[in-house]
């Protein structure tokens, strides 16, 4: 079985998010990168599967090139080689033509991904490869099991879950708690230095959508302090000040 | 030439979520001259799907084969861009829920569209087709330019109060042929919590955290819940310690809400929080320690133990 996992670089999650060049670009200074949380998901489990099954699993990225400290990491959690297509992933169409073309390249029977980014918060990207691909997707997925060439998955929705089946090849968005984040132990670490990354140009160009410009919201307001001893004033000010109940 | 709208049922009635962007659909259709079909998918009441007219809808396409009843994002897909073609639609609006991502990702590789999830405000016409977006997970926003000749967008809870009138829309039959090939998914088990108010779509979330000290705890927060007509959510260490489940957690790596009011009890606010709940209008943090960083994003605070405080509440809501 050959797996593709699909990661990418991202601000870390505490990051304090401002721009610059006049509020055109995120302002990286002192930003620390690391795998989307998702994609960190998606990936442990590929590395499980191929602890069970034999699986191969390869690492890809459409990024630039400081994108590659967190391309070694998914290297040293597991995956055998890596792919980074040299850009600057800046539209969901744009990134998913990248790995669909990849993914045509060499068939691969399960393509994972996490459910979303977390700088732009698309959720597009497994759904647009897979109907690129002419293959099911499902997002977001956070249990997957592989027998033969059936997938039994649990996806997350409103309000609860629900169980499926399906045959491969599947795209999959993946989400918590399909597999324990995995830590890089030092040999890990080490060989990973040595597995293959492949560097390639994009296979097209077109986007869809363009950033105009950035902007931070407004901040809140002072808290105003209720004494405990008072609480049922809340109740008072969500009604006739804040109007929300 | 018309705006669409891809609208969804919940228990068989039009979703709250599904009103607004219908709303929102119309706001945009007016803008481009042009009239609102929504298209609805699965057996439903017609009387019902008439209703889509209160909020600014003048045609329901209805494609009500049964084989579409089970929500499947990628059946769905191929009906609204069957739908979009039959409609000249350049421009489609759904509010964003699980179903209606799966089906709008699919949508945009089929129609080669572009793509806006989040969106907060109504686009801007003129030269280009803009929207605000929220991005980083509500750290920010981003002015989006709209290139493709189709645009699709994925509204966020609360972008816009719909207006409500008492016009009817017309409840037209649709009936495009289903390809076999989008059926391929097997269902085998659903857990859906009924009779709740869905979080996703709730104007009033109250949540809490591990300051509740365990599942056996969660009746004061049920109770409030109740007497507001809120849904419940918690903080991720409570979903991963299995005091409540999943789909219940909010924050970074969990739903993202964006309610009229957010309750917080017990949680102390971390950014991964933060960031799930931060679109919301009105936040109020009870928490015992003061020292919280929460109540720096909160709007109202008691610093209190929320086996007192909490209880008090539910009572003054009773009282209301």
């Amino acid at each position: 079985m050959k797996i593709l996992v699909c990661v990418t670089s991202v601000p870390d999650t505490t990051t304090k998010i401002t721009f610059t060049d006049n509020n055109t670009k995120l302002n990286k200074a002192g930003v620390q990168f690391i795998t989307g949380p998702y994609d960190d998901y998606a990936l442990a489990r590929a590395v499980e599967l191929k602890e069970q099954t034999g699986a191969s699993v390869t690492v890809l990225n459409v990024g630039e090139a400081d994108a590659e400290p967190v391309i070694r990491k998914c290297l040293a959690i597991g995956a055998d080689d890596a792919i980074r297509v040299n850009a600057d992933p800046v539209d969901a169409y744009f990134v998913a033509e990248q790995i669909a073309a990849i993914a045509k390249e060499n068939s691969y029977d399960l393509i994972l991904m996490g459910r979303e980014s977390i700088d732009y918060n698309g959720g597009q990207v497994h759904g647009i490869v897979a109907e690129m691909l002419g293959i099911p997707s499902i997002s977001p997925v956070m249990k997957l099991d592989i027998s033969g060439t059936t997938a039994k998955m649990t996806r997350e929705i409103e309000g609860g879950k629900e169980d499926l089946e399906a045959s491969l090849p599947l795209v999959l968005g993946c989400q918590e708690p399909i597999a324990e984040w995995k830590i890089p132990n030092m040999r890990g670490i080490m060989t990973a230095r040595t597995k293959p990354l492949k560097v390639v140009e994009p296979s097209s160009r077109e986007t869809l959508t363009q950033v105009v410009s950035y902007e931070l919201p407004a901040p809140r307001g002072a808290v105003k302090m209720i004494p405990a001893d008072q609480a049922e004033t809340l109740i008072q000010l969500l009604r006739t000040e804040a109007k929300v109940i | 030439m018309s705006v669409l709208i891809f609208v969804e049922l919940d228990e068989g009635k039009i979703k709250k979520s599904s009103q607004e962007a219908i709303f929102y659909g119309a706001k945009v259709a007016g803008m481009m001259g042009t009239a609102a079909t929504a298209v609805v998918l699965g057996e439903a009441d017609s009387a019902e799907l008439a209703t889509a007219g209160r909020f600014g809808a003048t045609k329901v396409l209805h494609a009500a084969d049964p084989k579409l009843n089970e929500t499947n994002g990628m059946a769905y897909a191929s009906v609204v861009a069957a739908a979009a073609q039959q409609e000249g639609a350049k421009v489609i609006v759904l509010a964003k829920s699980s179903l209606a991502d799966a089906m709008a990702a699919r949508l945009a590789g089929k129609l080669k569209a572009g793509l806006a999830a989040n969106v907060i405000d109504l686009p801007q016409l003129g030269d280009s087709f803009r929207v605000k977006r929220s991005i980083y997970t509500g750290k920010a926003f981003a002015e989006t330019e709209l290139t493709a000749d189709t645009k699709i967008l994925a509204i966020k809870k609360n972008t816009i109060t719909p207006e409500e009138t008492d016009a009817t829309a017309s409840v037209e039959a649709f009936s495009p042929a289903l390809n076999e090939g989008d059926f391929g998914l097997k269902v085998t088990n659903t857990e859906k919590a009924t009779g709740d108010v869905l979080l996703p779509e709730a104007d009033l979330v109250v949540s809490a955290g591990r300051g509740l000290k365990g599942p056996e705890n969660w009746a004061i927060v049920e109770d409030l819940a109740k007497a507001l007509g809120a849904a419940t959510a918690c903080s991720k260490p409570v979903s991963d310690l299995d005091w409540r489940p999943h789909h219940e957690h909010v924050g970074q790596t969990g739903i993202k809400v964006s309610p009229n009011l957010y309750i917080a009890a017990g949680i102390s606010g971390a950014i991964q929080h933060l960031a799930g709940v931060n679109s919301s209008k009105v936040i109020v943090v009870i928490n015992k320690d003061p020292e919280a960083p929460f109540f720096k994003s909160a709007d109202y605070g008691i610093v209190g133990d929320v086996f007192e405080v909490l209880p008090r509440l539910t009572k003054a809501v009773q009282a209301l």
